[in-house]
């Protein structure tokens, strides 16, 4: 399967033309994938905020944002200004070191998961073999960060709301994870290419989706409650209770948690697509369009087809999810603590265990269909 | 030297400085809950050395169990008491600190001369596994490495039942330490079912 376009191959190659040794194109090639994913991710954002506000008010027969550009679409941008010029805040009593760290410890892990998010054959900042346990591991680092600013802040609330949001955390992280370890099992590798590529034998029909309907919906549910968005998104519930860990928070130490919340939300809708919905691929495989035109699969156009129709699928699919997420957030009451913790611990986890205790009963006794 | 080299040798500098200064800073803070913090930092260093070595396999499961669940609990179980009291002034505490310090130096000389007697053998492998570890390491756990990691899981399970035991002490009727009756009225009545039966 090594056909697509390799974007870092052709960039060193144009580098070398000008008398640059393969190592220095190399350094220059590496932060530019970087760069770029982390503009896709605020530019997600800020597209996914814009969408949360319009969707919304649809859902409550508003109007919405309307002044700032056509129909709103720089309202974010205002929103993110505003939090950027406001005073930065360290209340007196709190722990300085603690209360920045915070923020930070809680963004960057979310970020840093975006290494392993493919939008094609080779788009992807850095194929690593262990992939989508990258992304376990990672995630995991989050709640100490919510205990850190929740303890940081010096206020009861405060601490309450990181310890209910780092306990949601740890126990929706059980069920996700072995929802994940199905697909994996099925898959035989951990990198996310080999999972999108197992997906796309036969277009839609060979979707994850269909062979994990279970682990979809568990997965869906846990990453919902990983970004405590409606109807989990107890440690905030910012019309019932005290707003949680981020209660003594202002300026742009809020805006890391915002940023933080929403970029998790579109990771987390990019790895739903990824790991259930096929990733990058058409619903019709590109091979049967290119037999379809009688041009081999190795064109040129063929080529830039495939890379732009994977990068479109991709984002499609994300955002699909992502209007589901908000849709439910503004359609579902919000659930208790204690049911909360009941639905992750006494429903999930054990049905998750079933599901994966299936999945390698199945692979053993359809070994074509379930991955031999 | 190629840059490659370069990195690595800047990357295990820093990484291992962190991890001695935040090793250093677990034991001597006097907060708890800042030594609780840097011990996840000297976790996470120690998960950048095995990236280091080519074992991202084992660098992320380092992350995960050791950062993600072993440091959390610990900062869960400082929060939960974290009472604001000051320790009792122990009259005594110049010569135990000497006798630690004392006990801490012997254990570190004996560390340091295994390192220096020990004939390290360190032959490269030529074609080095990477990406494969991660196979490699579920094919010795269920093969040599089986009995280690079952019993490992015994051991969790041993753990888990003792603190249910500790956490459910409304089911029981006597103080399991102390074999006094247990005051039922101050612990907490279970959570209500998911779905409440309204009729």
């Amino acid at each position: 399967m090594e056909y697509g376009l390799d974007l870092e191959y052709s960039f060193n190659e144009f580098l070398k033309g000008f008398g640059l040794s393969s190592e220095i194109a190399h350094i220059i090639w590496l932060p530019l994938p970087m760069l770029l994913v982390l503009v896709a991710a605020v530019v997600g954002v800020l597209v996914t905020v814009w969408l949360e506000r319009k969707i919304s008010a649809a859902a409550q027969q508003r109007i919405g944002p309307e002044y700032a550009g056509a129909l709103g679409v720089l309202q974010p941008i205002a929103d993110g200004l505003k939090l950027l010029v406001k005073e930065d805040i360290i209340p007196a009593k709190a722990d300085g070191i603690l209360f920045t760290a915070g923020p930070i410890l809680v963004l960057v892990p979310v970020i840093l998961s975006w290494l392993i998010v493919p939008f094609g054959q080779n788009l992807l900042i850095s194929n690593v073999g262990i992939g989508i346990f990258l992304w376990i591991a990672l995630s995991s680092i989050q709640p100490i960060g919510l205990l850190m600013s929740g303890y940081a802040s010096n206020n009861k609330y405060s601490l309450l709301g990181g310890l209910r949001a780092a306990a949601q955390s740890i126990s929706y992280e059980i069920p996700l994870a072995l929802s994940v370890l199905a697909i994996v099992l099925m898959t035989n590798s951990l990198s996310t290419i080999d999972i999108v590529n197992q997906q796309s034998s036969a277009g839609i029909l060979s979707w994850n989706i269909w062979r994990q309907p279970v682990g979809f919906i568990v997965f869906w549910i846990c990453a919902l409650a990983e970004c405590e968005r409606l109807p989990f998104d107890l440690p905030e519930a910012e019309e019932e209770l005290v707003a949680g860990y981020q209660t003594e928070y202002a300026g742009m130490k809020f805006a890391l948690f915002y940023l933080g919340s929403y970029i998790n939300l579109i990771l987390s809708a990019l790895l739903v697509s990824i790991l259930y919905l096929g990733g990058w691929g058409f619903p019709i495989p590109v091979e049967l369009i290119a037999k379809f035109l009688n041009l081999p699969i190795n064109a040129p156009f063929i080529q830039v087809f495939t890379a732009s129709i994977g990068i479109v699928m991709t984002v499609l699919k994300a955002y699909l999810l992502v209007f589901i997420a908000i849709l439910l957030r503004w359609t579902t009451p919000r659930v208790r603590i204690d049911q909360l913790l009941d639905l992750g611990w006494k429903f999930l986890l054990p049905i998750s265990l079933a599901n994966l205790l299936i999945t390698a009963g199945l692979k053993l006794a359809f070994p074509q269909f379930f991955g031999g | 030297m190629s840059i490659a080299i370069t990195t690595q040798i800047i990357c295990f500098t820093v990484l291992s400085l962190v991890v001695l200064i935040g090793a250093l800073g677990v034991v001597l803070l006097e907060s708890i809950v800042y030594s609780a913090f840097l011990l996840g930092g000297v976790f996470m260093s120690v998960a950048g050395l095995y990236l280091l070595l080519n074992a991202s396999f084992v660098a992320a499961a380092q992350v995960l169990v050791y950062v993600g669940a072993v440091n959390v609990l610990i900062i869960f179980a400082i929060m939960l008491v974290n009472k604001k009291e000051d320790l009792k002034p122990i009259n005594d505490i110049k010569s135990r600190r000497i006798i630690s310090t004392s006990i801490c130096l012997t254990l570190l000389s004996l560390l340091i001369r295994v390192d220096l007697t020990n004939v390290w053998n360190i032959s490269i492998p030529q074609n080095s596994i990477g990406e494969e570890s991660t196979i490699r390491i579920g094919e010795h756990l269920f093969s040599d490495y089986l009995l280690p990691f079952e019993v490992a899981s015994v051991l969790l399970l041993m753990a888990m039942i003792g603190a249910i035991v500790l956490a459910r002490r409304d089911v029981m009727n006597k103080d399991i330490s102390t074999g006094l009756p247990v005051d039922q009225e101050l612990i907490e009545k279970s959570s209500e079912p998911l779905l409440t039966n309204k009729n």
